[in-house]
């Protein structure tokens, strides 16, 4: 019997860079990926058919995401590319596919998870009305599409994504009616010094903040978002400035978001352990530098595994297949493997200036008013769930989602679940950690009952 | 943590039987500290599929049965939540022309007991259940079964024990259980010890490792059922289905999910894991379709399951000990106690504290398997 390909789920920067690596190494990956094409979120790729340039597209990391899409063609012939597929179940080396209405069995013997991160969101008052996206999803339009989630765009939160989508939008010509970040101005003052590591990444986003303000568009930082509102769809954002005065600006549409959060269903599914990561606020995946987990064969890299960007997931791609060859007893590069560790925990350094700058606000989550929908997908409000933690003694966020249901509906709490947790942890007057973790479970996403089955 | 507890009563096992039987314990003026390894109704009790079902039993446990349907009916009364349970009636679907013999022998049998069914024809069927594909040819309804949110009961009835009075803790696994003199005497890996003068084991899949320390030894194996559950559709079926064989179980809740399972998942009793099989699942999706071909354009949004002591000859053990004064058991439910559960809790109080229950249980004795093992 030949061996078993290596599989790897997901084609964006961490999956690309990890298949180059095994095809050079003359294995072919099965590369299985859930978007129709390669480059996943940062340089999602349009449709087929739509013909905007790459400087259009991504700006100044126009030659990265041609660089990048450009590998990832020349593999068509080494690898075995199976995109639309979603990976739904894994464990003990069978992983569930879903694609085109069925259901495939695949074996693997090592797997690197790629699966990229998601919107990082906090709810507030008015956040399920029409016309409230996240800043991932509105970059995803005008991306993808080539179309704007509205004509005057209030950009909210706080992240680099906050002022790359909202510069993004002004130079595609869109409306942007606000960009408000609710860091306080002195955070990011005292972040400095971490920020300056970043070198061009922290350029960039100076460059960002001087476009827009050269625009004219209202610019604030400290805000607090007080509500969306609007009758059936949003035609007003209000907030609180940095000196405590209620402001009230009208919109079309609002794109919000608090960072990123890791994909981490997958690597929960193939029995990885998981620890909680101050940084992030999140838990994580265990893994070393270069994406081995306690898991025998599975391997993690990118956002995966923890939000480091997307020059960092090349970079922890390669590492990835690099550690799988090793462990095939294959032979890898290990000066190249010296130069990757070393680059990976250069940007870790700058990440957690960033969180700094940018830090997730704990505190914003702890306090979403009680009457605010927390679940979307079940309803369930915040005050809800608060009731539930005294409800129940010394549980965790899964006992509190099985007496309220925050969490149990369809993006089984993708969106809510970093919130949840907060608002647990709040009400428990706990660390955050002491609140737990949602155990994952299949599926990933929703998948149809009416699938065949192979 | 060092802790000395004193009680008489010790409960082993914090899933409905456990709870109920503290709350019993209670209402009696009896002290009582129950031990959960996990959080009350973490297992069986709390992953089932949540089908309050008399229907299909085993006649043996149809007392019983009985008895629970009664306490189901006031839960509100009982626990201060009727936690979701609805008489919304539950239908066993023959699936061939056999299967309906099946369903009249049932129906005449149970009569006794006092559970009336209702034998319908394949029109009936239709003009009742527009829903229902072509695979249903005939069904027995049982008005008075239903349906209930298997997350909320055992919790709730830990809630009334506890505001009764009782001692209720989680995350206190039991690593040992001597005697005495007259008195057991329970260790928990935390150093909580709590000496008590009677017993209750009702530890599940876990129940004969308890068994087997007072020389009982019973082959109790072990199941997961393996369940999923859609997104919210609009409300259109009431009863809760079941079929003959029991390959598949398909229920929806007012709020649109529809709940079903079907096959089993895996079970790991040594590291208290169980997972749902994705193949498992996708085979349950296809039953579930063919019975109610209208949930082809759902999508499943959850797959789970848990852990079931299973008997050989499927129904539980219920009684006292046949080696140890003072100990009683009640587990192995063989993946269906969710009905029963608030009974058990009163029928044990009965045994613990007047020596006999009314509840003829005679079929659950332990005793059943020494005997079988002696005639080998």
């Amino acid at each position: 019997m030949t061996e078993r390909p290596p599989v790897i789920v997901g084609a964006g920067p961490a999956g690309i860079r990890a298949a180059a690596t095994l095809a050079a190494a003359g294995l072919a990956p099965i590369v299985i990926d859930e978007a129709p094409r390669s480059g996943g979120q940062i340089y999602r790729r349009p449709p087929h058919g739509f013909a905007r340039s790459y400087r259009t597209l991504y700006g100044f990391d126009a030659a990265k995401a041609r660089r990048l899409h450009e590998t990832f063609d020349g593999l068509a012939r080494k690898i075995d590319y199976r995109p639309d597929t979603l990976v739904w179940d894994l464990r003990d080396g069978v992983m569930h596919c879903l694609s085109a209405g069925a259901s495939r069995e695949v074996a693997y013997r090592d797997i690197i998870l790629a699966p990229g991160a998601r919107d990082r969101i906090i709810p507030f008052p008015g956040w399920t009305l029409p016309g409230v996206y996240t800043l991932g999803g509105a970059q995803i339009a005008l991306k993808a599409q080539g179309c704007a989630v509205g004509a005057r765009v209030v950009f909210m939160g706080t992240g680099p994504l906050l002022y790359l989508v909202a510069y993004q939008y002004a130079k595609a010509g869109g409306g942007v009616a606000a960009v408000l970040d609710t860091t306080p101005f002195a955070a990011k003052r005292r972040a400095l010094p971490g920020l300056l590591r970043g070198g061009r990444t922290f350029a960039k986003g100076l460059w960002y903040v001087a476009r827009l303000r050269a625009r004219g568009i209202v610019m604030a930082s400290g805000i607090k978002a007080i509500a969306a509102q609007g009758e059936g769809a949003v035609s007003a954002f209000v907030y609180q400035d940095a000196a405590g005065s209620r402001k009230t600006i009208a919109c079309d549409a609002i794109a919000f978001g608090y960072g990123l959060s890791s994909e981490t269903q997958l690597a929960d599914l193939a029995e990885i352990p998981f620890a909680f990561d101050s940084l992030q606020q999140q838990f994580l995946p265990q893994r070393d530098i270069a994406g081995r987990t306690p898991v025998r064969g599975v391997y993690v890299a990118g956002d995966g595994s923890g939000i480091a960007g997307a020059d960092a997931a090349e970079l922890a791609g390669e590492r990835a297949a690099l550690a799988l060859l090793e462990d095939r007893g294959l032979a890898a590069d290990g000066a190249r493997v010296q130069t990757l560790e070393r680059a990976l925990r250069r940007i870790s350094r700058f990440r957690a200036g960033l969180e700094a700058a940018f830090p997730f606000p704990v505190d914003v989550a702890a306090k979403i008013p009680d009457e605010t929908v927390l679940c979307r997908c079940e309803g369930v409000t915040a005050g809800e769930l608060r009731q539930s933690a005294r409800d129940i003694d010394g549980g965790d966020i899964n006992r509190a989602k099985a007496f309220s249901r925050c969490g149990m509906g369809r993006c089984q709490a993708r969106t809510c679940g970093p919130s949840a947790a907060i608002v647990m942890a709040a009400a428990l007057n706990v660390p955050l950690e002491r609140a737990g973790r949602l155990r994952g479970q299949p599926p990933v996403k929703p998948i149809p009952l009416a699938v065949s089955h192979e | 943590m060092s802790e000395r507890l004193a009680a008489d009563v010790a409960i082993v096992g914090g899933g409905t039987v456990g709870c109920s039987t503290a709350l019993h314990m209670r209402q009696r003026g009896v002290s009582v500290v129950l031990l959960e390894r996990g959080v009350c109704g973490g297992q069986a009790s709390g992953v089932n599929y949540g089908g309050v079902r008399q229907q299909g039993r085993h006649l043996s446990e149809l007392p019983l049965a009985r008895r629970a349907r009664e306490m189901w009916g006031r839960l509100g009364e009982i626990v201060g939540t009727d936690c979701e349970f609805m008489a919304s009636g539950h239908v066993k679907l023959a699936r061939a022309d056999a299967e309906i013999t099946e369903l009249e022998a049932y129906r005449d049998a149970v009569k006794p007991y006092g559970l009336e069914l209702e034998l319908l024809d394949r029109e009936q069927l239709r003009s009742r259940y527009p829903f229902l594909g072509d695979a249903a040819v005939a069904g027995s309804l049982c008005a008075e079964d239903g349906q209930a949110n298997p997350r909320l009961v055992a919790p709730a009835f830990a809630r009334a024990a506890r505001a009764a009075g009782a001692t209720i803790r989680e995350h206190a696994r039991v690593i040992e259980i001597a005697r005495d003199g007259a008195q057991f005497v329970v260790r928990t890996a935390d150093d909580v010890e709590v000496r008590s003068g009677a017993l209750v084991n009702v530890a599940g899949a876990w129940g004969h490792e308890i068994a087997a320390q007072f020389g009982e030894i019973v082959p109790e194996d072990v199941m997961a059922p393996n369940m999923c559950v859609t997104e919210p559709l609009p409300y259109f079926m009431v009863p809760n289905f079941g079929v003959c064989g029991g390959g598949i179980y398909v229920r929806q809740i007012p709020r649109g999910n529809v709940i079903f399972g079907g096959g089993k998942g895996v079970a790991d009793r040594e590291h208290v894991r169980a997972r749902p099989i994705a193949g498992t699942s996708l085979a349950a999706a296809a039953q579930a379709i063919a019975l109610v071909p209208r949930l082809r354009h759902a999508q499943v949004i959850r797959t789970w399951t848990g852990i079931e002591g299973y008997m050989p000859d499927v129904i539980p053990v219920i009684g006292p000990s046949r080696t140890t004064p003072g100990l009683f058991h009640a587990f192995g439910f063989s993946g269906h106690g969710f009905q029963l559960g608030p009974a058990v809790g009163a029928v044990l109080t009965e045994l613990v504290l007047d020596g006999a229950t009314p509840t003829p249980i005679a079929a659950f004795d332990i005793g059943r398997f020494a005997k079988t093992e002696a005639i080998q």
